[in-house]
Order: C-alpha cells, then structure tokens, then sequence
C-alpha cells in the first residue's frame, strides 16, 4: 500500500458497471513529510469516505481488492486501486 | 486507474484472436489538471467513447477483467467517460 493524498472527485456517468455507486477519486502519492511522491491516479473508495485533503493508504492490488469486495478470486472485476484507510498520522 | 484524454483511433486489420470485435483507442494519459503526464498508449474501449473525450482507463491484468465474456489481451481499458474532476 501507498500513502496518497486526496485530490478530488472524479465524475462520471457512462461507465463501466463494475463502478457503479462506488466514489473515484483521483490521489496523489506522497511520501512520509507530504510532498508528492509520483503521478497521480485514480482510486475508489468503497467504505472510508475519504474527502479533498486526506492523507489516505491505498491499496493498488486487483487481486486483493476482488477479495476485498467479496468477488471471486477468478471473477471479473476491473478495479486497481481501492482506499482502504484514511491515515491520522504518520511519523518516521 | 488514471485519467487519459483520447487522441485518436487505432485500426489493426492483423490480431490477436481475441481482440477481433475490439475498439482500439489512442489515448494520452493526463493529470487532474488535464497536463500530459506520460506517454501514448492504445486502449480497449467498453463504453464508446471518442476522440477529444476525457476518460479513465485501467490498466494491467484488470483491464482484461473490463471485457466480456473471453480473455482479451491488453493492458489497458477505458472504463468511463469523465464528466468532472
């Protein structure tokens, strides 16, 4: 997992049905003092309700995240990127 | 997953089996802020989007998990048709 902070929303009607009512956002990886570590991307959030400014860990492993979602391990699921915590503090 | 403007379309008459029925896209990955951010990639479309449309894709093996119902070889798949960021 990485640490990221919370862009913004992403909004899209026309879209794969495998991200209907889930929340995109688009992240951008930072490192452990805050400054951007990387590109920015695109990640769901399915049960944290990250918002704008959050530092969040993200998960970007498919298989993980179709076990995290409770779809078959072998099922389809077009998803990369999932938030899985909204961090309150890191230090190092 | 990222986001990614489509510049072009991409027609191949020789493929992979498995990509026959497929719309290819030529996409330029961008930023929240729509700056280029890395280079040209074709992808698979599955939700008819055109050229000057903003989109975001995945990538890797789950682009593959985006089509119905065989293995269709790609690394990349657009999966929606962006109306904000």
């Amino acid at each position: 997992m990485i640490l990221c902070k919370v862009l913004g929303p992403v909004v899209s009607t026309e879209k794969h049905p495998a991200f209907a009512r889930l929340k995109l956002l688009v992240v951008q990886p930072i490192d452990e003092k805050g400054a951007d570590a990387g590109k920015s991307f695109l990640a769901v959030d399915r049960a944290v309700q990250a918002g704008e400014g959050d530092t969040v860990l993200v998960l970007r492993e498919g298989t993980g995240i179709r076990q995290l979602f409770g779809v078959p391990l072998t099922g389809k699921l077009p998803i990369r990127s999932c938030i899985v915590g909204v961090v309150d503090q890191v230090s190092a | 997953m990222y986001l990614a403007r489509v510049v072009g379309t991409v027609v191949a008459e020789t493929k992979y089996e498995g990509l026959a029925a497929q719309k290819l896209l030529l996409v330029q990955p961008v930023d929240h802020q729509r700056n280029p951010n890395g280079g040209l990639e074709v992808a698979v479309d599955t939700v008819r989007a055109g050229p000057g449309d903003l989109v975001f894709l995945v990538g890797s093996r789950e682009a593959a998990l985006a089509l119905e119902p065989s293995f269709v070889p790609v690394d990349a798949a657009i999966v929606g048709i962006v109306d904000s960021v």
